[in-house]
């Protein structure tokens, strides 16, 4: 899971658009509660990662977050005791003590789940479609050696990735018996802090240590660029416009309560203002 | 003023019990291309390290002397501080790509440098375009094949030329036609720029034509510092593991030595061994006895393979076609009979580690069939992926250590990744020999000879020719192919464009033939020193005879 360029409309906005773009996404989905809303949210970036060639590696991330969503679920009904809708009376249990699952504690953890799938996929939208050695030209700026930290950090996952597919392809080729996982992992740590030796002399005769401040670089705002810093605004705007004024308002205790037409009138615009950027396909990057 | 200065240099590395460099003293004037020679572990990449900087800085241990190199002494200034005016290149291209694109890599050292954008993007599209890899620029770093991530690698030390140029074994993972590619360029930036260029190389056929001096170490001793000619001369009395196959051949004849296919021929006209044109050399020498023999060895080689009637590993009609990609194997059919040696040659990224892949059941055609007699051993590119325990008793059975001449006890308690490159080469190849009262049908080797020096091809050879199976190796190295094989493969784009005989493929062409075939212009399919002496001998008698 790592990042390629792609002709896509969000590969070919600057990272500072692109980076722009998913964390509006992410407040977005941290800002509502309303369960159609925060559904748009994830149909909103699951359809971004289509219109930007990722759909496939999102929908694999979205099946496996479902596991999370049942963790989350199974945890805030047998932890929280609010709610007036009881379905299941557990009696006491040990440590939880009087046990009984509501209707609201359920719907909140499934809302948590959501917003926690949500979060997951503009994350892994953001390593899909924003180019790490963008970012790290955008922050150095700010903060050279914690932006190149965190690049590296990113980058060492692929090398890994093709140091542990090696190691398993060599494992294959032993005739007999496999070593244990035990010996596989300790080989495996031992060629971590390798790699890491290496990456680190590398960067030593590349002049990272001292690195010279760069002068500014400012290319020309792309059609993509703005279409998505505008997204990026209106995401937010719609979001906040959303909770402010109840149009998306949600309340899970003491009983469910949550805005129905209004709240799918701010879904429709959350998906909408998402996707529209990925409308224009003139002008792609290749 | 010197660009590189060393003064009394002393290196040991911490927790070893021998220095790596023992008073190294040292000067390289700007603009010298320096090539420096030496077998495994003979202080090389220490050497080179020390001009970068990493020696002390990054690997501490215990420093004496003093480098300077641009001006700076290394006592006081690290490896980053030297990156202004130093590019580095190490062996392994893997370890070295820091960035996502091939573009930011490049960019990367620039940057660093506090260059302009406009100077980074110049840089950027210069380098790409001289190292012929500007269709890559957009490509991720993860997608590259080895050969492509070498010239990357190569790419981000040359951007920008900086002043002086340090490069271990750049062309270790390259075909020969990129090889020979590589040190034409290393050439051209050096008379273009004036950079100075210090390079390390294990295959000297390919760069003492473009050398300036040489410098031969020997156990952590500089102990020869001359010219080309100089220093093959010198190789012929002290070190002849060192010397060039041409060298070895013009030595035989009892012609003084020298550096380069052109003027080794030359050399050979002026006594009248060779004719006037290089083509002219088969009608010239070709019909000779020795010629004959030459390929006689060859042929008896191979005809011990020729008993069996089933293969030990067939592949008929084998396709292997990416999902939404090209396809990288194209209707591939070869049999191969126990006991055959193959050679399989070809550019980077014709099929050649796929094919082997496929060899040993790690892959599954798309289209066709692998058949196989037996087991297949497989041994990939890296060897120490195959290492996995505490001591080397504990890798392979005693009759596989035996096998490769591991099973001494001082080898059974030592740490795997405390030998050498050559032994752990033999011990990986002990782990997929395993237990020989099951012996391999096939043993497939990719690339084996990476890094190593001709004493330790030399052995490897020696080793695959004692194994009872098919062996096939992958292999970039037409010298090692020489030595080794009765029969080469050449790959390209997928598919095999020659298969025959390794005295017809390897000595009628230019890139895929030995050293001695390109001097004798493939003259009775010569394509060792040994041969090439026999054909002129029989045709021109009396020339000195082959130690």
């Amino acid at each position: 899971m790592i990042y390629r360029r792609r002709a896509s409309p969000l590969h070919s906005a600057r990272a500072g658009a692109g980076c722009a773009y998913c964390l509006a996404l992410a407040i977005a989905t941290l800002t509502l509660s309303n369960p159609i809303a925060l559904a748009a949210m994830a149909l909103g970036v699951l359809g971004a990662g289509v219109a930007a060639g990722v759909g496939r590696q999102l929908g694999r991330a979205a099946l496996l977050g479902l596991p999370v969503v049942a963790a989350i679920v199974l945890i805030n009904v047998l932890v929280s005791h609010d709610g007036l809708t009881v379905i299941a009376r557990l009696g006491d249990l040990p440590i939880l003590g009087h046990t009984d699952i509501t209707l609201e504690a359920t719907v909140y953890g499934a809302i948590l789940g959501l917003r926690a799938v949500a979060l997951i996929l503009c994350g892994i939208l953001y390593t899909l479609a924003v180019d790490p050695d963008e970012v790290l030209r955008l922050f150095r700026r700010v903060s050279f050696r914690s932006a190149l930290s965190a690049t590296l950090a990113t980058r060492m996952v692929p090398i890994l990735i093709r140091d542990g597919r090696r190691l398993a392809e060599a494992q294959r080729c032993r005739p007999g018996p496999p070593p244990s996982r035990l010996t596989l992992m300790r080989v495996a740590c031992t060629g971590v802090l390798d790699r890491a030796l290496d990456v680190a002399a590398a960067l030593e005769v590349r002049g990272y240590g001292v690195a010279r401040r760069p002068p500014a670089y400012r290319p020309p705002y792309s059609r993509h660029d703005l279409e998505f810093l505008v997204a990026a605004v209106a995401i937010i705007a719609v979001a906040i416009a959303g909770r402010v004024t109840g149009w998306a308002s949600f309340i899970a205790y003491p009983s469910v309560h949550a805005a129905g037409w209004s709240a799918l009138g701010v879904a429709v615009g959350l998906v909408a203002v998402a996707w529209l950027p990925f409308a224009d396909r003139r002008g792609l990057r290749r | 003023m010197s660009a590189i200065s060393l003064e009394g240099v002393t290196y040991t590395y911490p927790s070893a019990t021998a220095p790596a460099l023992i008073d190294v003293n040292l000067e390289i004037a700007p603009g010298e291309l320096v090539v420096v020679a030496g077998g495994s572990g003979s202080g090389k990449s220490t050497l080179l390290r020390a001009i970068s900087g990493l020696v002390p800085h990054f690997h501490g241990g215990t420093f004496a002397g003093r480098v300077i190199v641009a001006g700076m002494d290394t006592r006081r200034h690290g490896p980053g501080e030297l990156a202004q005016s130093v590019g580095t290149l190490f062996q392994d291209p893997e370890t070295q790509v820091v960035t996502g694109t091939v573009r930011a890599e490049l960019a990367f050292g620039l940057e660093n440098r506090g260059r302009t954008p406009a100077a980074v993007a110049r840089g950027v599209e210069e380098t790409a375009l001289a190292l012929a890899i500007d269709h890559l620029l957009d490509r991720s770093t993860a997608e590259l094949s080895g050969g492509e991530l070498q010239r990357t690698a190569l790419g981000a030390a040359l951007a920008g030329v900086p002043e002086i140029v340090v490069l271990d074994e750049p062309t270790s993972q390259l075909d020969p036609v990129a090889g020979d590619e590589l040190i034409g360029l290393l050439h051209r930036a050096n008379e273009d720029s004036d950079a100075t260029i210090v390079l390390a190389e294990h295959r000297l056929e390919r760069c003492l034509g473009a050398a300036d001096r040489v410098l031969a170490l020997h156990r952590g001793r500089i102990v020869c510092d001359a010219s080309p000619p100089e220093f093959l001369r010198w190789a012929a009395r002290e070190a002849p593991n060192l010397q060039t196959p041409g060298a070895k051949l013009l030595s035989c004849l009892g012609i003084a030595p020298v550096a380069g296919v052109k003027r080794a021929r030359a050399a050979l006209r002026g006594r009248g061994l060779l004719p006037e044109r290089a083509a002219d050399g088969e009608a010239a020498i070709g019909p000779a006895g020795g010629a004959a023999d030459a390929a006689g060895r060859r042929r008896g080689r191979r005809s011990r393979s020729g008993g069996g009637s089933t293969p030990a590993l067939a592949f008929d009609r084998v396709w292997h076609e990416l999902r939404s990609g090209p396809a990288i194997l194209r209707d591939v059919s070869l049999s191969l009979a126990r006991g055959e040696r193959v050679a399989l040659m070809g550019r980077n990224g014709a099929g050649k580690s796929t094919l082997l892949r496929h060899a040993a059941g790690l892959l599954t055609p798309t289209r066709g069939t692998v058949t196989r007699s037996g087991r297949v051993a497989l041994l990939l590119q890296n060897p120490t992926d195959y290492l996995v325990h505490e001591h080397v008793a504990d890798e392979a059975p005693g009759v596989a250590l035996a096998a490769v001449g591991l099973h001494d006890e001082a080898f059974a308690r030592r740490h795997p990744r405390e030998l050498s490159g050559g032994e752990k080469q033999r011990l990986a190849l002990a782990v997929v020999l395993g237990d020989l009262a099951d012996p391999p049908a096939a043993i497939c080797l990719d690339e084996p000879t990476r890094g190593m020096d001709r004493d330790h091809k030399q052995a490897l050879a020696v080793l695959l020719g004692g194994l009872d199976a098919a062996v096939v190796v992958a292999t970039h190295d037409p010298e090692f192919a020489a030595a080794f094989a009765d029969r080469v493969v050449l790959l390209a784009d997928g598919a095999p464009i020659a298969d025959g005989a390794i005295a017809e493929v390897l000595a009628g062409g230019s890139y895929f033939a030995t050293e001695t075939a390109r001097i004798l212009g493939g003259a009775g399919g010569a394509l060792t020193p040994a041969d090439g002496v026999a054909l002129i001998a029989a045709r021109f008698a009396p020339v000195a005879a082959m130690p």
